[in-house]
């Protein structure tokens, strides 16, 4: 029962996704079944969160093979956490619609494929959180990519191929560093389990190579995670999919990336091991500063929240970089809080750019008199991004600075604070631009109606967003647990190799 | 394309080939083979079929549109998966007790070989498709 | 032959970095299929030390000797399949690029067109 319990966020996306692949369903089947199957999918993670924060970290090992042989699926808080926001940002993004904006009129048959690339999206975002194991993760991490390539260019319209081009190039190009880091590590110590590896890492007498293909496997995933300088491609990319998509990119794909840095930084590539953190904490700033300048002088409203993407992933690095538990909790509740308000915020410019037909807010405006709904689903995760009190943004950002004071790093805190400033300068541009100046009279508007779907999705992210802000002591001891656990990872270690509490 | 040569081998290889990727697809649980070496060569039977001028075989099983394989293919590898969490672990092999045969000795059915048809479908599948594609775009 | 190994790989991820840094864009996709090709030699080398015992053992419950460790042997095969899969993708796409607006230079991929 635990089994399938631990193999539910992989199994339900799997088999929705074969369903999608027969030929002649309908379109509104499709929309049933997916969305029926995202509702399932949550159901599975909340319990499987549950029974992680009661029982512990759980565990699957496939076909009973023994750990450091056989493949081994672990969840820890960590993981739960995570499967539990990314199957609450597809269901939304499901309700949201895939169908809205320019591509309405897409076929059936793409339609239904369209559903089965976000099943096999959430596969491959799934299989990333819960695997034990460093060569399973490039499995996942590919599923995941082939997927997302695929809903990045699918209209094939040509504004989205050269965007989509340099998105595939630069991740086979970090694929193939991870697997050389991956073979290198292997050729040394002889295992690709996580816990295996930690273990035999510390007991290592000659650390040759160790560093190598830590760096390898930074830059791999620096350059997915769009840490700089290997951020370019995600400006250039994300704005130019579909809306739901794009929220859909922007919520997880990156998280991804930081979930692995997280995972293998913490539990492999330690500090006890050799490996400098230094670097990542320059890199964070360089990252944070250079995002937020780029989302200042954009006037595209997808692709300035694609620069503000950067900029906090930057927030989250150097979290992990400054290392210690009270790091490592902001960190996590910063994830969670960037995932939620980033998604809702990419739904809005969506609604945005579907009702004016311009993506330019230099077009927008006056939405705050003509929907203060839309004004509000705005309001709520702009401040939050901002940093404002008592939204969620404030207290993960607060925590992070927390963090820095205790370890002395100035520079850090000088920059945060900069960075944070300039983030609420920029989400008070669009509000000025797209809700408050009086509507742009001289740009055509093409009355595209996005109906009631649309807000029942932003008012449930907005949601997420209040109850990680008013509940956040809640949500807070949850990531302080799941802190605990990377910080001291031998309880991963018992779990993986001993057999785990169940 | 058209060439005499093509088309009688391709009338006369085709069926041996699939005859082989079936055999590699059945050893291939603890002997180089396996769903996927036997799927490419099955898919490579389908294809040489193809080229060679006598189009896609239209009758019965063959008129199955190749897009159909993948789910199949997929679904019968999951399924594979699942009658090992009876046996202890998810994926868990369980096997049948083996029975002797003629030609084949001693046969031996379980769940890993269900997952190498399923793997051997999906190949099959995926290969089809492709070519299915590129053929129509370049023409 | 761990030597000659090591230089082909050596050898093999020059080119394709080579490849990876002009402008062409035809030469960049060669140059990812290298460093594909690069990266499948480099797993495989990593079995050729035989100082650990591989994971199978013979009859006797002894390793094999003189057999290799299996398990990069897994690791390449499946690094080849999803290699397979995403290089055919990557050519279709670099195709419909070409078709579309004729675009063969990388320069050109950056450029921000109007909607």
């Amino acid at each position: 029962m635990i089994d399938l319990l631990v193999i539910s966020p992989i199994l339900v996306p799997l088999l929705t996704l074969i369903v999608c692949l027969i030929p002649r369903i309908s379109a509104k089947t499709s929309d049933a079944i997916s969305l029926t199957s995202a509702g399932v999918l949550l159901a599975c993670v909340s319990w499987l969160l549950i029974t992680v924060v009661s029982h512990g970290t759980l565990t699957l090992r496939a076909g009973g093979w023994a750990p450091p042989f056989g493949i081994v699926l672990v969840a820890d808080t960590l993981s739960a956490l995570m499967l539990w926001i990314s199957a609450f940002v597809a269901f939304v993004v499901l309700i949201y619609g895939v169908r809205s904006g320019p591509d309405a009129l897409s076929p059936g048959h793409l339609h239904v494929l369209i559903h089965g690339l976000i099943h096999g999206l959430m596969l491959g975002v799934n299989g990333s959180f819960l695997t034990g194991d460093l060569f399973n993760l490039y499995v996942w991490f590919e599923v995941m990519l082939i997927s997302s390539f695929i809903l990045m260019v699918r209209e094939g319209h040509h504004s989205q191929l050269p965007g989509g081009l340099t998105y595939v190039l630069l991740n086979l190009l970090a694929s193939a560093l991870f697997l050389s880091g991956a073979g290198l590590i292997y050729g040394k110590l002889g295992t690709l389990n996580l816990a295996d590896m930690a273990a035999k890492l510390g007991a290592l007498q000659d650390p040759d190579l160790v560093n190598t293909s830590g760096a390898l496997i930074f830059v791999a995933f620096a350059a997915k995670a769009a840490l700089f300088p290997f951020h370019f491609w995600l400006p250039a990319s994300y704005h130019r999919a579909a809306p739901a998509i794009s929220a859909l990119f922007a919520g997880l794909l990156t998280k991804v990336g930081v979930y692995a840095l997280l995972r293998l930084f913490t539990l492999v590539f330690t500090p006890a091991n050799g490996f400098s953190t230094t670097l990542i904490l320059y890199l964070s700033m360089a990252t944070m500063i250079l995002g937020v300048l780029g989302a200042v002088a954009q006037y595209h409203i997808r692709r300035l929240l694609a620069f503000h993407i950067i900029s906090q992933i930057g927030y989250m690095t150097a979290g992990l970089a400054l290392g210690g538990e009270l790091a490592l909790t902001a960190v996590i509740f910063y994830v969670l809080h960037h995932i939620a308000v980033k998604s809702t915020l990419f739904l809005v410019g969506g609604v945005l750019e579907a009702r004016t037909g311009s993506p330019d807010i230099r077009h927008h405006g006056g939405f705050y008199q003509s929907s203060p709904l839309l004004a509000l689903c705005f309001l709520i995760p702009a401040f939050s991004l901002g940093g404002i009190p008592p939204l969620s943004g404030f207290w993960a950002k607060l925590n992070l600075l927390q963090a820095g004071i205790e370890t002395g790093r100035w520079l850090f805190i000088a920059t945060a604070l900069i960075v944070g400033i300039l983030t609420l300068f920029s989400m008070i541009k669009i509000w000025n631009e797209s809700f408050w100046k009086a509507p742009a009279s001289d740009h055509p508007r093409p009355a595209t109606n996005t109906g009631g779907r649309p807000f029942l999705a932003m008012l449930s992210l907005c949601g997420l967003t209040l109850v990680f802000s008013l509940g956040g002591a809640f949500v807070f001891r949850l990531a302080q647990r799941a802190a605990g656990e990377l910080a001291d990872p031998s309880g991963y270690l018992d779990a993986v190799l001993k057999g785990g509490t169940l | 394309m058209n060439s005499l040569l093509l088309r009688i081998a391709a009338r006369y290889l085709s069926w041996p080939l699939l005859v082989v990727s079936l055999w590699l697809l059945y050893r291939g649980h603890n002997l180089p083979g396996g769903g996927f070496i036997g799927g490419l060569l099955a898919a490579s039977a389908f294809m040489l079929y193809e080229l060679s001028g006598y189009g896609r075989p239209q009758r019965g099983f063959f008129s199955i549109s190749p897009f159909f394989f993948m789910p199949v293919g997929l679904g019968v590898a999951v399924l594979s998966a699942l009658p090992g969490l009876l046996g202890g672990a998810f994926m868990k092999g369980l096997w049948l007790p083996g029975f002797e045969l003629p030609l084949l000795g001693k046969v031996h059915l379980g769940t890993p070989l269900l997952f190498d048809i399923g793997v051997y479908l999906t190949v099959i599948g995926f290969i089809l498709l492709l070519a299915d594609t590129l053929n129509d775009e370049s023409s | 032959m761990t030597t000659a190994l090591a230089i082909l790989i050596g050898l093999l991820f020059a080119a394709a970095t080579y490849c990876l840094l002009r402008r062409n864009l035809m030469r960049v996709l060669i140059g990812i299929l290298l460093l594909g090709h690069a990266v499948n030699l480099l797993l495989m080398s990593a079995s050729a030390p035989l100082t650990r015992a591989p994971a199978i053992l013979g009859a006797d419950g002894k390793p094999i000797p003189g057999m290799a460790d299996a398990l990069p042997q897994a690791l390449v095969l499946t690094a080849i399949v999803i290699g397979f899969g995403l290089s055919v993708f990557t050519l279709v796409l670099a195709r419909s690029c070409f078709q579309g607006k004729a675009i063969d230079d990388v320069h050109d991929l950056g450029k921000e067109d109007s909607p």
